[in-house]
């Protein structure tokens, strides 16, 4: 029981007259790197801006090992751990990558409020931030604006500024999406290599990424969880074929299974 | 490259207050007072748009509340003359806490509908409280003595302790830019979810700044009483908030100088057009200000960083290309 980092019990969003995540029991295992798949519209990224409070749940309880999170405000989820990426590219484009990843990194010193210390004291952090960088393949583009960079490279600084933070649970929307086949295998590799000592929640449509590195999967359909697993467990499930079934923008599943 | 960045920005820093130290020799020291003011109070003004991407449209407010409150520190109560700047400017941050908790949290158009809602609503204060002479306003404040030695009734010594302490007022602003927090600024100009996602709580920088900016603002205000000796309505108008976007759009956005320059062509164009075509110069300003906006964009100072950049880019290309 203990082992779960992050849980949902009957997480719910309704806008409007339409439930967008309807009673969605999430249980992701420490250390895993559980995927979140399912159609367009299926509530995924709804999930993840619930999970990091960007979004209120209208019912519905969220855990982070065993704290109730549900009341808490979008940063103070982050400075709990849980730091999210975006569907859309999140750098800040006109700073230069290695500013990127020093901006997560600076609110560890305790003097983000301070206006009257001049930015030469955040030097101390740049060897820190190369190391990063150098992680995710980045190294020898520190000096350049994060716009200049072509869009795979953006996508490893976003990771590398979540990473940065040494978050225990990453959640990253679609880490993959819009990408080469080089790019996509960069990614899954960095994601893998990333997974250490840390859980990791994505949610991706590329199901060789889902298959390739994820060790438990939830799929959803219409806002609630259709099924739950391996990747072997949940594409045999006719339920879930079912649901993908249709939707021309999915085809690669089809093709996986 | 860095060693000879920095030594032009300081040949850069020095020839600008040389030519600021020249001013009183070549015209009157109470136009470049003015442009001195007004620049102070562009620059606290693009602190907020330039840097953290809130656009006030209430700023007069914090101009004018200093200026009042300033004006009443000297003249009904006889305080000495700096601790009568500090509480203008005192005073003018207290109200931009206020307001910034009212309207931080909101986006674009509406915030700065909030920061206007808010601005008229001061403005009928200070028509109607009983310490800032109505529609007459505060007259004939005395401009004292610095720390009871130097009599500033001159205009000329008047002007460089005016130009101290706008300096004074530009090197916060320089420093908060390039601080831990104003790095934090940037990022939510950039992208402001991603910031609060990394563990931010924004709203406590976001008010940090417009309380910066408004003591800032009220900086200059109160500075603007000493040169004019009165605080008058005129101060708190919506006027002054939209002349101030002016300034600031036209000397260009997100540059530390730029906003002085901006202030200095509009209070010089004002100042010396007025008498010959009269209300045509809001014409001409317009027109000026149309121009600027379709053209040149990034505005003067914008424009001539972009020049430098690219001369420099050939020189060194250039240099390249001999090695």
């Amino acid at each position: 029981m203990d082992d779960f980092v992050l849980q949902t019990y009957g997480m719910t969003k309704e806008f409007k007259g339409f439930t967008a995540v309807n009673r969605v029991d999430l249980n992701v295992r420490r250390g895993h790197i559980h995927a979140l798949i399912g159609p367009n519209g299926a509530g995924k990224t709804t999930c993840f801006n619930l999970l990091t409070k960007f979004l209120e749940p209208t019912h519905g309880r969220i855990l982070f090992n065993g704290t109730d999170i549900t009341d808490e405000k979008p940063a103070q989820v982050a400075r709990r751990g849980i730091v999210r990426s975006f569907q859309i590219s999140a750098v800040f484009p006109h700073l230069t990558a290695l500013q990127n990843v020093r901006v997560a990194m600076q609110r560890g010193l305790g003097t983000s409020l301070h206006f009257w210390r001049s930015n030469r004291s955040l030097d101390c952090l740049n060897d820190q931030a190369v190391g990063i960088l150098d992680l995710v393949g980045l190294k020898s583009f520190a000096g350049m604006a994060a716009v200049e960079m072509p869009y795979g490279r953006k996508r490893a600084l976003e990771i590398a500024t979540t990473l940065a933070l040494d978050p225990e649970v990453m959640l990253l929307d679609e880490p993959t999406q819009g990408m080469g086949h080089e790019d996509v295998d960069r990614v899954m590799d960095l994601i893998k290599r990333v997974s250490a000592n840390r859980t990791i929640l994505m949610v991706e449509h590329n199901m060789k990424v889902v298959a390739g590195i994820s060790d438990a999967i939830t799929v959803l359909a219409r806002g609630a969880v259709l099924a739950e697993g391996s990747y072997a467990e949940v594409s045999d499930d006719p339920r879930v074929i079912e649901a993908y079934m249709g939707s021309a923008a999915n085809d690669e599943l089809v093709e996986a299974l | 490259m860095t060693e000879t960045f920095l030594t032009i920005n300081r040949v850069r820093i020095v020839v600008l207050l040389a030519l600021a130290m020249a001013v009183p020799f070549v015209t009157y020291p109470v136009l470049g007072m003015t442009v001195l003011c007004f620049g102070l109070f562009a620059c606290s003004f693009n602190l907020l748009l330039g840097y953290t991407g809130l656009l006030s449209f209430g700023h007069a407010t914090f101009l004018g509340t200093a200026a009042y409150v300033t004006a009443h520190a000297l003249k009904a109560w006889e305080l000495p003359t700096l601790p009568s700047l500090a509480l203008g400017a005192g005073a003018a941050a207290l109200l931009g806490a206020v307001f910034g908790l009212i309207a931080i949290r909101r986006h674009g158009i509406y915030f700065a509908m909030v920061t206007l809602a808010l601005a008229q609503m001061m403005f009928f204060v200070f028509l109607k409280a009983p310490f800032t002479g109505g529609e007459d306003g505060l007259q004939g404040v005395p401009r004292g003595s610095l720390f009871g030695l130097i009599d500033l009734s001159d205009d000329t010594t008047l002007y460089y302790v005016v130009l101290a302490i706008v300096v004074f007022g530009l090197w916060v602003i320089h420093r908060a830019i390039h601080s831990p927090f104003g790095e934090v600024l940037k990022a939510i100009r950039e992208n402001e979810a991603r910031v609060t996602s990394l563990g931010y709580d924004v709203a406590r920088y976001k008010l940090l700044a417009f309380v910066l900016s408004a003591g800032l603002a009220g900086l200059a205000g109160a500075t603007k009483v000493l040169v004019f000796k009165f605080a008058t309505l005129a101060d708190v108008h919506w006027h002054v908030s939209g002349e101030v976007v002016l300034m600031t759009l036209l000397g260009g956005v997100g540059t530390v100088i730029g906003p002085m320059l901006g202030a200095g062509v509009v209070v010089v164009l004002q100042n010396e057009l007025a008498d010959k075509v009269g209300s045509f110069v809001t014409i001409i300003i317009g027109v000026i200000f149309i121009l600027c906006v379709l053209i040149f964009r990034r505005g003067i100072a914008g424009e001539l960083n972009e020049l430098r950049r690219r001369v420099l880019g050939d020189a060194r290309s250039g240099s390249a290309d001999g090695g």
